[in-house]
């Protein structure tokens, strides 16, 4: 046993040397050069406390670092945390109340300051003093943080973050444990800014950061550039690579047509934007080898309006469950690659996920097909037959395709149905509010950090669900009591025993599938179409494609 | 001599009116009669939608990925998904070119192109056609009232047509659909729902108002101040019926002349809306939403956003060429220009 772990360890040890070595040479080979990328938009602020979009998140990650983060590593290494500017990850105390956290020596921002505890209690008050988005749902659990909610430019976080500048540490207590603290504080959201940096929206004007690049320019309405920060070291390659190319040059405007065909011309290297359906046969045939297809932890679904006629009914929404085929749907966005179909809410190799199909031909573990004969006799028995529904979808190609299609299904039911495609810029917040009186919609999810509740308590909990809210993430308006007291017992349940945490998760997606207030669509799957250049392409579960480990000389 | 000059005068050469002076001038133009032809070949087409469709077996506002055509005595799917490299990706049936068998190919849901074009012309004819009595309705009633009783009335009719003026048109149209689309519109015991043909009606009928009101005042202004109308009021004629008999058959030729211009006008406006999803709401169909589709299709099947959009520039070609031909043959001399200008 003694010899055996010794020889393991060796080994270990060679494969780590042999590794580190590669990736030093591979950095020396292929460093340099201007990585092009495409989107058809900007994506908002420049604030990394602020800014809630994928689109920036993934830019964020060579730029900013936090306490903790995740893995720059392909796949589903991706979802394992390091630490980042924090030495280590520190085990909590105090019952799970306490992570005292000591910072790291000798990081730099991209202005020259060095980076001290003083920077780290102040980027924490800074989340609320900029009322970012999630400074309550995220980090409302630190001590002090209702003060701060209540009055954010004040906030000070007392008891809540504090530092110790002889210690070099950083106390974070907050009110009660939480197994999802440490992903929540690997989010861009938390990531570590300069003490000075400005307490309101930076919108246009970058923040220092302290990761291998700085944004040197920025015009949301034509691009940004990254060059590399000159203050940087490498402390983490887990936590925060060196890149390789020496600028990342990101530009606005064209459209995913025009994308595709410069990336085929070898005049970008990268698109944000899916490509276009009509382009997808051409790219899978021609382009294959610049095709790079992964799975995402995500899910497109159909929010029922659990408070609303005639989806108030637990028939007529199973009803609509039974109806949908979901072969249909993934076609309609692009094929079985890049599409799967599921029923139920937590994503396929999603932690506490167990195969589970209720509404399909023969009910079991997956969907197999549309059942509509039990659909029809559901909703005669709902008494819901010949209502009127409406689908709000977002007006893009696929959603409005998705939208006409469930027009269809619901006709064929027995409801008088219609759809509406409303603007994708509003689509999202008019249905979560109950004024619009919506019924029916079709809406995507896609995980914040991979924990089941980021899913199903989010989604379907109680305390999601605020009436007459822009903000009222759960679209469906399902509160069973019943059902959310479990969610509350598996988040409590976490802080000591993951595994039986997920076990309760598995419980509590099956009792919430089963009273289906959304219709599970499919699960979707990410196109990145790079030019023939790009080199050492990797997908992080994460944040995707790690643009900065990518090489294109 | 003098027996044969009197006869001549006795007896006076028969003179056609007015109207037959017109109809003579407007069927001797090749170009409008021609355009007309076209026009009316369109609408006929158009009309004849549920029976092609009904011909065809197809149903245009049902999604049908799964069906499977013959062509040939070979069956083809109508979606067909990529079997080579790496899978990716479905594509439509392209042009058949065989009358009831998916001529134009299909959409992106697999539903017949050309019967959707048929049902769409319906749609986008009925709602320009509608808009335009609609904008005729109103904007004649507001620029004879405006430019009869002139004074405060005018003053404050102009302003709020001013005020609608002032407005590039799309964008107010956009403004007007994006807030009435989700929740319709309720007017005393009027509602329209959110999905009716009404709504793009309504909306497109409006925003043009004044494009007709302007030019229609100025007449009104001109004729009130003509002897006839002068000598009518000094002899005590009502209002009302000075302008019905008096005013209103003087402008009957402008308001006929604008018919096909209008026509034109709204269905270029009901094309845009649609193509913005703010005008027929889907599953129905309009030419505009037909591009809309197709505009997901432009690489592989571009025909699906070409016909529609060929559709649109016939119609409102012809109307166009015919519309001129209408106000030459009925007054030749007329300087009404259309437009803002006006």
């Amino acid at each position: 046993m003694k010899k055996l772990l010794l020889a393991a360890s060796a080994a270990m040890l060679l494969a780590f040397g042999w590794a580190s070595s590669a990736s030093a040479e591979y950095l020396q080979e292929h460093r340099g050069g201007t990585m092009r990328l495409l989107a058809r938009s900007a994506a908002g602020t420049l604030d990394p406390h602020i800014n809630y979009t994928l689109q920036y998140w993934q830019i964020f990650q060579p730029l900013y670092d936090g306490l903790v983060a995740f893995k720059k590593a392909n796949g589903k290494e991706g979802f394992n945390k390091v630490p980042d500017i924090a030495e280590a990850i520190p085990e909590p105390t105090n019952d799970g109340k306490t992570f005292v956290f000591k910072i790291r020596k000798g990081i730099h921002f991209s202005n020259g300051q060095e980076l001290g505890v003083k920077d780290v209690v102040a980027s924490f008050q800074r989340i609320f003093k900029v009322s970012g988005p999630t400074s309550e749902s995220f980090y409302g659990g630190i001590v002090g943080a209702d003060k701060c909610t209540a009055e954010p430019k004040t906030c000070t976080l007392e008891g809540g973050v504090v530092g110790d500048e002889a210690a070099g540490t950083v106390t974070i207590n907050i009110v009660k444990p939480d197994a999802e603290f440490l992903d929540k504080l690997a989010m861009p959201h938390a990531v570590i800014l300069p003490a000075d940096a400005p307490t309101e929206d930076a919108g246009s004007n970058a923040i220092p950061g302290t990761g291998a690049y700085m944004i040197s320019a920025y015009d949301p309405n034509k691009g940004m550039t990254l060059e590399r920060n000159p203050h940087f070291k490498q402390w983490s390659e887990d936590a925060q690579p060196d890149g390789y190319p020496d600028v990342i040059q990101y530009d606005f405007g064209l459209t995913e047509e025009a994308a595709v065909t410069a990336i085929q011309k070898g005049q970008a290297d990268w698109m944000y934007d899916q490509p276009p359906t009509d382009r997808l046969v051409e790219l899978g045939t021609k382009y294959m080898d610049q095709v790079h297809i992964s799975p995402l932890t995500a899910w497109w679904y159909a929010p029922l309006n659990t408070n609303l006629a005639p989806f108030d009914n637990e028939k007529a929404r199973q009803a609509v469950a039974y109806a949908v085929d979901r072969n249909t749907l993934v076609n309609l966005f692009g094929g079985k690659v890049l599409a799967a179909p599921v029923c139920q809410v937590l994503p396929p190799d999603f932690p506490g996920h167990v195969d589970y199909c209720p509404f399909t031909k023969d009910p079991g573990t997956k969907w197999t097909a549309p059942d509509l004969d039990k659909a029809k006799a559901l909703v005669e028995e709902s008494g819901t037959k010949g209502q009127k529904v409406t689908v709000i979808v977002e007006d893009t190609a696929v959603s409005r395709s998705i939208g006409v299609y469930l027009q269809s299904v619901l006709t064929s039911i027995g409801y008088e149905a219609d759809v509406k495609p409303i603007s994708p810029n509003l689509q999202f917040t008019y249905i979560q509010n109950t004024n619009n009186k919506v019924q029916m919609s079709v809406s995507q999810w896609y995980q914040d950090y991979p924990a089941a509740s980021n899913f199903l308590h989010i989604l379907f909990g109680c305390d999601s669900f605020r009436e007459g809210s822009d903000a009222s993430v759960n679209i469906s308006g399902f509160c069973d009591k019943a059902i959310d007291a479990k969610m509350k017992q598996a988040l409590d349940l976490g802080v000591t025993d993951q595994e039986a945490a997920n076990k309760l998760w598995s419980e509590i997606d099956k009792e919430v599938t089963d009273k289906a207030p959304a219709v599970a669509l499919f699960t979707p799957k990410h196109i990145d179409f790079v030019s023939k250049r790009v080199g050492n392409f990797q997908f992080n579960a994460q944040f995707y494609w790690i643009v900065s480990q990518s090489w294109v000389k | 001599m003098s027996t044969e000059i009197a006869e001549t005068v006795a007896a006076p050469r028969k003179t056609r009116g007015p109207w037959a002076v017109a109809l003579v001038r407007l069927t001797t133009n090749k170009a409008a009669m021609a355009a007309l032809g076209v026009f009316l070949l369109i609408v006929v087409a158009c009309l004849c939608a549920p029976l092609y469709a009904q011909w065809a077996g197809v149903n245009p506002f049902q999604s049908t990925l799964d069906a499977v055509i013959h062509i040939g005595g070979v069956e083809v799917p109508v979606m067909e998904q990529s079997t080579e490299g790496l899978g990716l990706g479905y594509t439509p049936l392209g042009p058949t070119w065989e009358l009831g068998n998916y001529f134009l190919g299909a959409d992106i849901q697999g539903r017949d192109v050309f019967a959707r074009m048929l049902y769409g012309g319906l749609n986008s004819l009925v709602i320009s056609g509608a808009a335009t009595i609609l904008t005729l309705v109103l904007g004649t009633s507001a620029g004879l009232v405006a430019g009869y009783f002139g004074g405060l009335t005018d003053t404050l009719l102009s302003r709020i047509l001013d005020i609608l003026w002032a407005f590039p048109i799309y964008l107010l149209a956009i403004s007007l659909s994006i807030v009435l689309i989700a929740q319709g519109i309720t007017i005393g015991p009027i509602t329209i729902q959110s999905g009716s043909l009404w709504l793009p009606i309504f909306i497109i009928g409006i925003v043009y108002v004044p494009y007709v009101a302007r030019p229609i005042r100025g007449q009104v202004l001109a004729l009130r101040r003509s002897e006839f109308v002068l000598a009518a009021i000094s002899l005590g004629v009502p209002g009302h019926r000075i302008l019905w008999r008096d005013i209103v058959p003087n402008i009957t030729t402008t308001l006929i002349v604008f018919v096909p211009l209008m026509m034109a006008l709204n269905m270029l406006t009901e094309s845009a809306l649609s193509f913005l999803s703010i005008g027929v709401q889907p599953p129905d169909a309009s030419w505009g939403t037909i591009i809309l589709d197709g505009q997901a299709l432009l690489y592989t099947r571009p025909l699906v956003a070409i016909a529609p959009g060929i559709a649109i520039a016939l119609s409102v070609m012809t109307l166009n060429v015919f519309g001129d031909g209408l106000r030459d043959a009925l007054d030749p001399r007329s300087k009404i220009q259309f437009g803002r200008d006006a």
